[in-house]
């Protein structure tokens, strides 16, 4: 018996009217709700815009540029300080190899984010091991390069340097902590236990406290530790505990089945776990270890409480200068700094969904 | 008889485990020796008194803040008092607002009104991609700062004032006889709780519901009315009054606590909202199909069907959040808000340079926290747990 070719069912789709009267005006209380609401974004949106666009100063040199305009933002603030908002004090003529450390890692950013390019794995590889070992004499010197001490360091590149630094020391000692963690040696397990809770118990900022005032007292003969380097390891300890939970979510969501095959192949620990459940791990942890890095980008601000300059610090220290003194300076210093890590931050929020997709795409039917 | 070929005793795999874990423990411990002998070598050089015994000294600095009776010639064990209580108080204070909050953004999500909905969505996304020490500063330095002079202060029926000062609230003076109050609220709340218990006995034994709410409510605010007034309502307030260049009297919340809460309350709403979405969108679409099916209204369904369930989801990442905006509490050392941080492991360790015990502590206080959080979120997990048949 022939079935009938099914048709595809017919579509209708709504008007602009039918559209508003659906999703906006579909009773009295929703219609009131609607007005309310768009009043709330009229007045959020439009003195927003006015401030920002419209009614700010633009171009000048200093503060007497600004205060002409009472109710706009003071652009020229950012503008004349831009090279301490990006470098810090970092020697003018030594900018460029910041400036390469930045293009390297955008240019590996993009081959890694962008679907379709070749050779992803070793480009992550490199990224991960290579890299900070180039970007390391590139910004501190050495090989013919002048010495750039890391009290000049400031600015985005303070932020990123702590950020990335965080996020790649801390992912190999994740792995072993979420490996100890799950591990049946009740020596190892409870190590790992007592370290991952530890960390996550207390803030960050008493981390960085402890960085700066215990750790010198703990290392032989009173030896002076650089702050940043403190800051780096107080940062790389405490976001080893959160990349191991994170870690340890993908652990878990390995079917059993793997780690049976993996012995029934005759692999033992360490192989099974390098070439069968860590790869399939961390690929289904890879979403939340960008949810980590963001967390991470983020708290950076925190190392300023010691002292360090990094955007956000080198924006509000301009923000208190005399020269800078106008009504609108603090407001416009916060909405490029905010605006500056919103951008980072959403867009690796979009690419952390993104992989969700992409990574869920098999289990899915 | 032993095989030829088999494995040497210390290559066992028993044996291999055991000594490798014996060979980590020693190697930890090694390393915190190392540690524990620098710190008294370096502590020995600089003549640093080790020890708890500074917590006896006095601290003489003044604190603009505390809820306990605290001047410059208290100890610095008084300090570490005040400094806990102000930190709970920010987060006990954060914790109610940003609930409100974070609950009203996460159900307007799921609005469908495409606006609100959309509105929401911008909240959620704005916020929480901004660091939070940057909306404390934005707040604080920015926003406050920008609020008018005590003399041309905005007020509300003239009892409460706000201006770049501070917040000036009636504040409440309890005079003799408000014990008996407290005390009617206290047995109040007791009964209530006893009453609970019995209801849902008699609920689970017969079936009969009692109306416990409306008998709570009673017990909770008849006795304490009835008290004060017998007791000639001893609780009076005393109202702000502008005197020559600031405000007298009354109860004045710092900038420094508006700016942390505003700004910790906010933020975290906005990790709420996500908690509180996914948490309904949680809910089997069948277990709504089922309510109306039994002929629930809309607001039964709600109440009895989806909020159980999706409770049972969003309560342990609202627990994380609740500590998370505790934790972050601590950035009030950046605007020199009062708390644990900045009066304890700021002040205290820089008169003292006690490093080694100030931070010790003053992070075994936030473990605590952390800890007893955690227990009880493995309490409540066990306890709402699905008994599956």
């Amino acid at each position: 018996m022939a079935t009938p070719a099914r048709k595809p069912p017919h579509v209708v789709m709504p008007g602009p009217i039918e559209w508003l009267r659906e999703n906006l005006f579909s009773s009295w209380g929703n219609g009131a709700l609607t007005i309310s609401a768009g009043l709330v974004a009229w007045w959020t949106i439009v003195p927003l815009v006015q401030w920002a666009f419209i009614d700010a100063a633009w171009v000048g040199t200093d503060r007497e540029a600004c205060l002409p305009y009472a109710n706009g933002a003071c652009w020229p603030f950012i503008t004349q300080r831009i090279g301490q908002i990006v470098y810090g004090s970092y020697d003018a003529a030594e900018r460029w190899r910041v400036d390469i450390a930045f293009a390297i890692l955008a240019g590996a950013l993009v081959w890694l984010t962008v679907p379709g390019l070749p050779a992803k794995r070793s480009a992550g590889t490199a990224m991960l091991t290579l890299y900070p070992l180039v970007a390391f004499v590139l910004l501190v010197g050495g090989f013919g390069l002048e010495h750039v001490p890391t009290e000049k360091w400031g600015g985005l590149l303070m932020t990123l340097v702590v950020a990335i630094t965080g996020i790649v020391a801390s992912l190999p000692f994740g792995i072993l902590l979420a490996l100890g963690r799950r591990s049946e040696l009740p020596v190892v397990k409870t190590l790992s236990v007592v370290f991952i809770e530890f960390w996550r118990g207390v803030p960050l900022v008493t981390v960085l406290f402890m960085a700066a005032y215990m750790l010198p007292l703990f290392l032989p003969g009173g030896l002076s530790v650089d702050k940043l380097l403190g800051a780096l390891i107080a940062v790389a300890l405490f976001s080893s505990a959160y990349m191991a939970e994170v870690v340890r979510g993908g652990l878990q969501a390995i079917p059993k089945g793997q780690y049976e095959a993996a012995q029934a192949m005759g692999l033992g620990y360490w192989q099974a776990t390098a070439f069968v459940i860590l790869p399939q791990a961390l690929r289904l942890s890879l979403p939340n270890i960008v949810g980590n890095f963001i967390g991470l980008l983020k708290d950076t601000s925190l190392v300023s409480i010691i002292g360090l300059f990094d955007l956000l610090n080198i924006v509000q220290v301009g923000t208190a200068n005399a020269d800078w003194a106008t009504p609108n300076t603090a407001f416009t210093g916060y909405a490029f700094a905010g605006a500056l890590f919103w951008l980072m931050c959403y867009s690796m929020s979009r690419y952390a969904k993104y992989l969700e997709g992409v990574l869920g795409a098999g289990e899915r039917r | 008889m032993p095989r030829a070929n088999s494995i040497p005793w210390w290559r066992t795999r028993r044996m291999r485990d055991v000594l490798f874990q014996v060979a980590l423990l020693l190697g930890v411990m090694l390393l915190i020796a190392a540690m524990v002998n620098n710190a008294a070598e370096t502590l020995q050089r600089q003549k640093i008194a080790s020890g708890f015994a500074f917590l006896d000294h006095t601290a003489g600095f003044d604190i603009v803040q505390a809820l306990v009776a605290y001047n410059e010639a208290s100890t610095y064990g008084r300090v570490l008092l005040v400094g806990i209580l102000n930190t709970l108080l920010v987060a006990f204070i954060g914790i109610v607002i940003t609930t409100i909050i974070g609950f009203a953004i996460g159900i307007g999500q799921l609005s469908k009104n495409w606006l609100i909905a959309r509105l929401c969505r911008v909240y959620v996304e704005t916020l929480r991609n901004i660091p939070l020490l940057l909306q404390i500063f934005f707040w604080y330095f920015a926003v406050l700062r920008a609020l008018p002079g005590p003399r041309e202060s905005w007020g509300l029926f003239d009892t409460v004032f706000l201006n770049n000062r501070g917040l000036y609230l009636p504040g409440p003076e309890a005079q003799a006889g408000f014990g008996f109050v407290v005390a009617a609220f206290a047995a109040g709340v007791m009964a209530s709780i006893l009453l609970a218990i019995r209801a849902r006995a008699v609920r689970e034994a017969t079936g009969r519901v009692m109306p416990v709410d409306a008998m709570a409510a009673a017990l909770i605010i008849l006795p304490p009315a009835v008290a004060s007034a017998v007791a000639g309502f001893p609780l009076h307030f005393s109202i702000p009054a502008l005197s020559g260049l600031n405000f007298d009297g009354g109860l004045v919340v710092l900038p420094e606590f508006m700016a942390l809460v505003a700004a910790l309350s906010t933020y975290t709403a906005s990790y709420i909202a996500e908690a509180v979405r996914a948490g309904i969108e949680g809910v089997a679409k069948g277990q709504t199909e089922a309510a109306s099916a039994l002929g629930l209204t809309r607001g039964q369904m709600l109440r009895l069907v989806v909020v159980p369930q999706a409770m049972r989801q969003i309560i342990p990442p609202l627990t994380s959040q609740y500590l998370n905006l505790t934790k972050n509490s601590s950035l009030a050392v950046a605007i020199a808000y009062p708390d644990l941080v900045s009066v304890f492991a700021g002040t205290s360790l820089n008169q003292t340079g006690q490093a080694i015990e100030i931070i010790a502590i003053t992070m075994a206080v936030y473990l605590t926290i952390s800890l007893t959080t955690s227990a009880f979120m493995n309490w409540y997990n066990a306890r709402i747990a699905l008994t599956e048949r």
